[in-house]
């Protein structure tokens, strides 16, 4: 048995590693059982219980990605324009063309999903009609969402082969051939003990990053985040380390929610049709309409850009003619009115409190605290509107951002450009033409990624990300069928890793007995504090809320100059007990994540969405010069970075 | 708003390995104080107050309270969750009481079928678009 100093250690092989347990993960546990052949060994490691982990966990109150007879191309338009031009239309369109397939089996596994007067009986595969929210989403009740699609992952690789609780922290290189991954290392958060796995391929799907920035709550409320709060920017991280090339991590998302609680806007806008209004009553996206003209084409389309809505708002807090509401009271008042007029006045109050119902429910679904937010502040909608709010910045690459990872796209959509396989490009180099394709792969070889992973491509939501893990896992399978005799070599021993991974342990061990309080002592940092200087850094230097969104070039660099400080003293981190650990190597991973927005944030020389970020030395859009991806990566010798553009290209017309 | 044990309630999910609270929550925030054989949540500014503790206990020993550092106190929002339904009690600070039921699921728990009446995969199709029961030709066409 292995004690809290001297963990035991397992190694495992495998021929598919998983990383990750959310909808990605299950989608790709759900798909590949179809596909290997007997005898292939495919692992699962989640650092939760699949049941209840990633995104979904909490449950949903619609799927934001179902497309129904709509082509794939004018989805693809739709999140080009949403995130300011700059996304891979050969990714979106094949997320487009997958993603009803997934929401279907949502469905006939036991996802009760609304449908239209008279079709409430008829699945969506036979061609019932649902009933969206918006021109791309659809409602559901959603609260088992992520048990029900955690079932079918488990039951397809089977318990066997899935490991809850074992946070893998680093991705880890082959020995002898470059730019290959041939494992991973973490820790059981519940023993004393490491893994390390050797694996052939490897599909990292570990969610986006929360809480790099400081969030507006700062006390009990901190974990109220808008992402889950356990996300930590372990995928970006770990690809980072590992020589991948990331996109777009200048890309950020600030919702607009309901303040304090953060929860969701968006069936108040689409489906109650409720409008926010500044502190005088005014309809803030009326009277700052000219300042859509500022961002062609971005703000001119029906939907204006996300960011560009934040942008109309954040005029009116920055000018003192807050605070932003939600007119929940106007909206159900105008809907009561006309059920009156159409139905008559008792059928109109059975309408009405179902529509009261479905009100609460997009709370209660998917994001329970705003529920306890009303409570406890006595709001009734129909009575009392409330305030919105941005948040804190996030990273993601499945709702409405799109930093991530840089992969292939598939054969038959991708340009020559964006597809590889045995040869992945350096930096800022085409790939060789003619090599055999594996869609969603890294530039690392052996590495594949989706949902939140994947970069330049937004919009894939939860049904999306499901569809993207199984069309990623196809691929996985082909590169370990076509690599068969490959065996990995690691490149650093178990020892090693272990030393490593349980370094904060050895500097607690070491130390604890310095100063008579656990919590203040000079030979090390609690992962909390460390966490919260980071949070600091990135919250006044880099456009957190504190500045409201705002930086330039030379705060930037000095983020960079406290950065490099805070990563130094990274390593002096300390954990007292297995969660503490945790917590240490998810703010390794979340240091990472941040650096990377700053650089990318620094490099890009213009605005490009105003409303998430303004860069105030370069308060632009430039799409004669900026039109492009911004990628980097980092040497895993060196730990070197680099920033450099790719050429953009508009697969579909415009 | 972090979810809080009741004492009298709560029995260690006595005789099991794990307590479910622990296996479920999703920031490994559920602990287990051994000498009391009581849960407990170890770390309440992390909880996303995802209610998957609340949920899951045998015992309804779970609840959650609204953030101290933001909401007024006196609420409550309270579930109770069945194989087929959910049933929501809100409990206002002023007293008021709303309740509502939604479905969350069409099929029994465990009950899922994943490949019946399915096509078979075919190897050679793997590298193209599509899925295993969605063939390339089947595929939405982009841009038509």
């Amino acid at each position: 048995m292995g004690s809290f100093g001297n963990p035991d250690i397992e190694t495992v092989d495998t021929d598919i590693l998983i990383i990750g347990g959310g909808m990605a993960a299950c989608g790709a546990a759900y798909e590949v059982m179809r596909w290997a052949p007997a005898g292939t060994r495919i692992r699962l490691v989640d650092k939760a219980a699949m049941e209840r982990s990633g995104a979904v966990a909490q449950g949903l109150s619609a799927i934001n990605t179902y497309l129904g007879d709509q082509d794939p191309a004018d989805y693809a338009r739709m999140v080009a324009n949403d995130l300011m031009g700059i996304t891979r239309d050969d990714l979106c369109c094949d997320v487009g063309r997958h993603v009803d397939n997934s929401v279907q089996l949502f469905e006939e596994w036991g996802l009760p999903i609304w449908k239209q007067p008279g079709d409430e009986e008829k699945s969506l595969k036979d061609g019932g009609k649902p009933v969206r929210s918006g021109k791309w989403q659809i409602m559901i009740n959603g609260e088992s969402y992520k048990t029900i699609v955690a079932e079918a992952a488990k039951k397809a690789i089977g318990m066997e082969n899935i490991q809850e609780r074992i946070f893998i922290v680093k991705l880890l290189l082959d020995a002898k051939e470059e730019g290959r991954v041939a494992g991973a290392v973490g820790f059981s958060n519940r023993e004393d003990k490491i893994y390390v796995y050797t694996a052939k391929a490897i599909l990292l799907v570990a969610g986006g990053a929360v809480n790099v920035f400081r969030p507006r709550s700062v006390a009990e409320g901190m974990g109220r985040t808008w992402y889950p709060v356990w996300n930590a920017g372990s995928t970006y991280a770990m690809a980072l380390q590992s020589g991948a090339e990331l996109t777009m991590m200048e890309n950020r998302f600030v919702p607009a929610r309901f303040k304090d609680g953060y929860g969701p806007v968006g069936a108040w806008f689409l489906l109650f049709k409720a409008k926010a209004t500044n502190g005088r009553g005014e309809v803030y996206m009326d009277i700052n309409k000219e300042m859509l003209k500022d961002y062609p084409p971005y703000g001119l389309a029906k939907v204006p850009a996300t960011c560009l809505r934040n942008h109309l708002m954040m005029k009116e807090m920055r000018e003192g003619r807050g605070p932003i509401m939600m007119r929940t009271d106007l909206a159900l008042q105008a809907l009561a009115a006309s059920y009156e007029e159409e139905f008559g006045p008792k059928e109109a109050k059975k309408k009405i409190k179902h529509l009261e119902a479905e009100a609460w429910e997009d709370f209660l679904d998917m994001c329970i605290g705003q529920a306890g937010v009303w409570a406890g502040e006595n709001i009734e909608p129909e009575i009392t509107p409330s305030e919105l709010m941005p948040t804190e910045p996030y990273f993601l690459g499945s709702h409405s951002g799109c930093c991530g990872i840089w992969t292939t796209g598939p054969s038959d959509l991708a340009p020559q450009e964006w597809q590889w396989g045995d040869h992945p490009p350096k930096p800022g180099q085409d790939p060789q033409p003619g090599q055999k394709n594996y869609n969603r792969m890294t530039t690392v070889k052996g590495l594949f990624t989706a949902g939140d992973g994947v970069g330049a491509s937004g919009h894939k939501f939860s049904s999306g990300s499901h569809a993207e893990g199984r069309i990623a896992i196809k691929s996985v399978l082909q590169w370990v069928l076509d690599h068969k005799d490959y065996v990995p070599t690691l490149d650093k021993g178990a020892q090693e890793l272990a030393e490593e991974i349980y370094k904060p342990v050895r500097t607690y061990m070491e130390h604890k007995d310095y100063s008579t309080a656990e919590d203040v002592n000079p030979h090390y940092i609690t992962p909390r504090m460390l966490q919260a200087r980071l949070q600091k850094i990135m919250d006044e230097y880099v456009a957190g809320v504190g500045t409201m969104y705002t930086t330039n070039v030379t705060m930037m660099e000095i983020a960079v100059r406290k950065l490099t400080e805070l990563k130094k003293d990274s390593e002096k981190m300390m954990a007292r007990d297995l969660h503490e650990l945790m917590r240490a190597w998810e703010n390794y991973h979340r240091i990472f994540a941040g650096e990377a927005h700053l650089r990318h944030m620094l490099f890009r020389k213009e605005t490009r969405y105003p409303g998430f970020y303004y860069n105030m030395d370069y308060n632009f859009v430039d799409e004669e010069n900026w039109k492009c991806f911004v990628n980097s990566c980092i040497d895993p010798k060196t730990g070197e970075w680099s920033v450099f553009k790719r050429a953009h290209k508009d697969l579909v017309a415009k | 708003m972090p979810s809080f044990v009741i004492q009298s309630k709560c029995d260690g999910c006595k005789g099991q390995d794990k307590t479910a609270c622990m296996y479920i929550c999703p920031n490994n925030l559920m602990k287990l104080d051994k000498g009391r054989m009581k849960g407990f949540n170890q770390e309440p500014d992390q909880c996303w107050e995802c209610y998957s503790c609340v949920k899951i206990c045998p015992q309804q020993a779970i609840e959650v309270r609204a953030y101290a550092d933001i909401v007024p106190m006196g609420g409550a929002v309270i579930p109770l969750r069945g194989s087929d339904s959910i049933m929501w009690t809100i409990q206002f600070r002023n007293g008021n009481v709303k309740r509502f039921k939604f479905p969350i699921r069409t099929t029994a728990e465990g009950s899922i079928d994943l490949y019946t009446g399915k096509p078979n995969s075919e190897m050679s199709k793997l590298n193209d678009p599509g899925f295993f029961n969605l063939l390339a030709e089947d595929l939405p066409k982009v841009g038509a």
